[in-house]
């Protein structure tokens, strides 16, 4: 019982990360019809400008925990909107398989100039929380642990907040029913789209940091398979639903982690994608998706 | 294009007959006398870029060193260092070019077996010595031109089992091994026979693969198993994930590991957590043999910090080929071959240096233990 507890901690830990990626996909998804493949590098240099920001700021306190996690945020958010504006946003209106094959020219793009300027060599993340554990009975709870999933609620319950309770967010979800009648009733679809990249590439970017904090060897090409998973979760969830995502996240994280934990630990990823692929059978358009027949 | 190389080797044919054969003889006077080449190759970046890079430092010292003396017979040793990026198949694209582009004599590397299999091959059809530091035991069955300079596998697994019985007294002990990596998969079963033999058990069995990051769900089923230690006969870049993990889950019980471990690096990524855990390595700085002394002193001077085991390794690669190159008489690859295998008791920096009929290393164990913030030594073992 205790082995099961504490398996399922570590894998909703693990879970609350792809989570909190696998929104940024569905977001941008939800929006614009598209997949953004850079998102995942999004998130490793979300890690490296903690990384950096962590030989400025003090070790081991909670304020300069937040900075860090604020500026990765900031960071991101600002790479996410470049991104939009400098490849995106001249080739909107084009084919989706033109929009697909940019998306990962930048993901390239992205984790070859982290060879560059990074270097390929992992490093070793600072510890930028105080960290301690608990112990209730035999179960062991990680003060990181836990942080990881109460950040990524946080921010899941202010992101529904924002795209159901705000103005911009009713502008997202008016672009995102149709664009062009949105434009007509005056919403301006530039500052909308701006906003979703930011948004979700500020999730990215906290979810760099809190990979980092919980397993600290960080490097450019961290985010490929993390962000694979995400995607993953975000198609498993219902791709362009953001409860969805959340739980496409959790629940491969899980499953993930319990299959780690038995004996057949190697087939791990084989089996969490066979997973996927029996639900998807079973429902085309995710758990929490809606499926809509295309009009011709 | 394709008479170059012929020229050049024509040029090198004539400069060595006027140029080396005179300078033999005035090897102190002012006349440069004709480098002797060597090839290496490495990680210098990428995954394992730690050993790559201290690998080189250990070579390039050594060399230094050598050259400082006197050079080998006269002439000054001149190394060519190549990156593999730890990438696999990038090993045998180096050695092929140090081989048909640089002609070297010699090729020293590397650090993982795995990469080293991939030049041994072609070391071995080009018939030029290859010196690894290696441990997996197929290694120098590639054929009769691969030395080694460091322990095998089936030694440093059976000293480590050893110690888990007699030093930690452990009777049940979980294995957690990298399912895709051969050293790693060798290393557990050599642990696991000795161990057995001896009346031990090995409670469970947990595999990872390559560049995984989360191991808290193996941890947490070793951990249910209650045994009384973990062996982890991983690389650094995980092994100090798996410790720091394994103690946030709770799981105290000692953890061991291979020369896979030795790097500064673990102690960054594993830190406090590194308590009670035990490595096997080919070298300690506070061993007090005075040959390890003066390496040491050398190596601070040249380099700021303290050498580690994979720097150690490398500089007494280089004191075995120069010795073997001096005792063939020139640098005739089927000559330098014949004298490397009969290297005995030659004076390394981590004990004496013997190879035998595998033309595998008789080199000393240094156990290590974690206490105070660094691994400090435990005992050596010798073979």
């Amino acid at each position: 019982m205790t082995e099961f507890l504490q398996q399922l901690l570590n894998g909703l830990s693990l879970g609350a990360i792809y989570a909190l990626i696998a929104l940024g996909y569905t977001m941008v998804y939800g929006v614009l019809r598209f997949i953004n493949f850079a998102h995942s590098d999004v998130f490793m240099v979300g890690a490296f400008i903690g990384y950096y920001l962590g030989k400025v700021i003090p070790e081991n306190t909670v304020w300069g925990g937040i900075v860090i996690l604020a500026g990765a945020m900031i960071g991101c958010a600002l790479l996410g909107m470049l991104i939009e504006r400098l490849v995106y946003r001249p080739l909107r209106g084009s084919p989706t398989l033109n929009v697909l094959i940019t998306a990962i020219g930048v993901s390239l793009l992205l984790e070859y100039t982290g060879q560059l300027v990074f270097g390929a060599a992992p490093r070793t993340f600072p510890a930028i929380f105080p960290s301690t554990n608990f112990h209730v009975g035999e179960l062991t709870l990680s003060s990181n642990q836990l942080f990881v999933i109460g950040v990524a609620v946080v921010l899941m319950v202010v992101l529904q907040f924002i795209v159901f309770r705000t103005k911009i967010g009713t502008a997202m979800r008016a672009v995102s029913l149709n664009p062009n009648a949105a434009q007509l009733v005056g919403v301006n679809i530039n500052v909308v789209i701006a906003f979703t990249f930011a948004l979700g590439s500020a999730l990215a970017g906290a979810g760099g940091i809190l990979y980092a904090l919980n397993y600290p060897s960080i490097d450019p090409l961290m985010g490929v398979m993390p962000g694979l998973k995400a995607f993953v979760a975000a198609i498993l969830g219902g791709i362009g639903n953001i409860p969805g995502a959340a739980l496409g996240g959790l629940l491969l994280g899980t499953v993930e982690t319990f299959i780690g934990g038995s004996q057949w630990s190697t087939y791990k990823d084989a089996i969490a994608f066979a997973i996927l692929i029996i639900i998807l059978l079973f429902r085309p358009a995710g758990l929490l998706g809606k499926f809509t027949v295309e009009k011709v | 294009m394709s008479d170059c190389p012929r020229i050049f080797a024509l040029g090198q044919w004539l400069r060595s007959v006027l140029v080396v054969a005179p300078s033999i003889a005035l090897a102190t006077t002012a006349f440069p006398a004709e480098p002797i080449k060597i090839g290496a190759y490495g990680s210098l970046t990428g995954k394992e870029a730690t050993w790559g890079q201290s690998y080189e430092r250990g070579v390039r010292l050594g060399l230094e060193d050598v050259n400082a003396a006197g050079g080998v017979l006269g002439r000054p040793l001149q190394i060519l260092f190549e990156d593999n990026q730890s990438k696999p198949g990038e090993s045998a694209t180096a050695v092929r070019k140090l081989l048909s582009r640089d002609k070297v004599v010699a090729v020293l590397g590397e650090v993982s077996s795995g990469r080293s299999l991939e030049a041994a091959a072609i070391c071995q059809q080009a018939k030029v010595p290859m010196i690894s530091s290696g441990s997996a035991p197929k290694l120098t069955q590639v054929g009769t031109y691969i030395f080694r300079a460091h322990f095998i596998d089936p030694f440093q697994g059976t000293v480590m089992a050893q110690f888990a019985r007699t030093k930690l007294n452990a009777r049940r002990v979980a294995l957690l091994t990298e399912a895709t990596n051969a050293y790693s998969v060798g290393l557990a079963k050599f642990f696991a026979a000795e161990f057995t033999s001896g009346g031990g058990t090995i409670i469970v069995e947990q595999k990872y693969s390559s560049a995984e990051r989360d191991f808290k769900a193996q941890l947490t089923a070793i951990k249910a198993t209650r045994a009384d230690a973990l062996f982890v006969p991983g690389y650094y870049t995980e092994a100090g994930l798996i410790v720091a993990q394994a103690r946030q889950l709770g799981l105290e019980v000692p953890i061991l590991g291979g020369d896979g471990w030795s790097a500064p690096e673990l102690l960054r990524l594993g830190g406090p957590a590194l308590r009670n855990t035990y490595y096997c390595d080919n070298f300690s700085t506070e061993s007090k043999l005075p040959e390890t002394q003066r390496f040491i002193s050398h190596f601070r001077a040249r380099y700021a910090g303290f050498p580690d085991g994979v720097a150690a390794d490398a500089y007494d690669t280089v004191l075995m080929l120069a010795d073997a190159i001096t005792r063939a008489g020139g640098p005739d690859p089927q000559k330098i071959r014949d004298a490397l295998a009969t290297t005995r008791n030659l004076a390394g920096v981590g004990g004496p240096l013997t190879i035998n009929e595998q033309r595998d290393q008789l080199k000393p164990a240094y156990i290590l233990g974690f206490k105070d913030g660094d691994y400090h030594l435990n005992e050596i073992i010798r073979p």
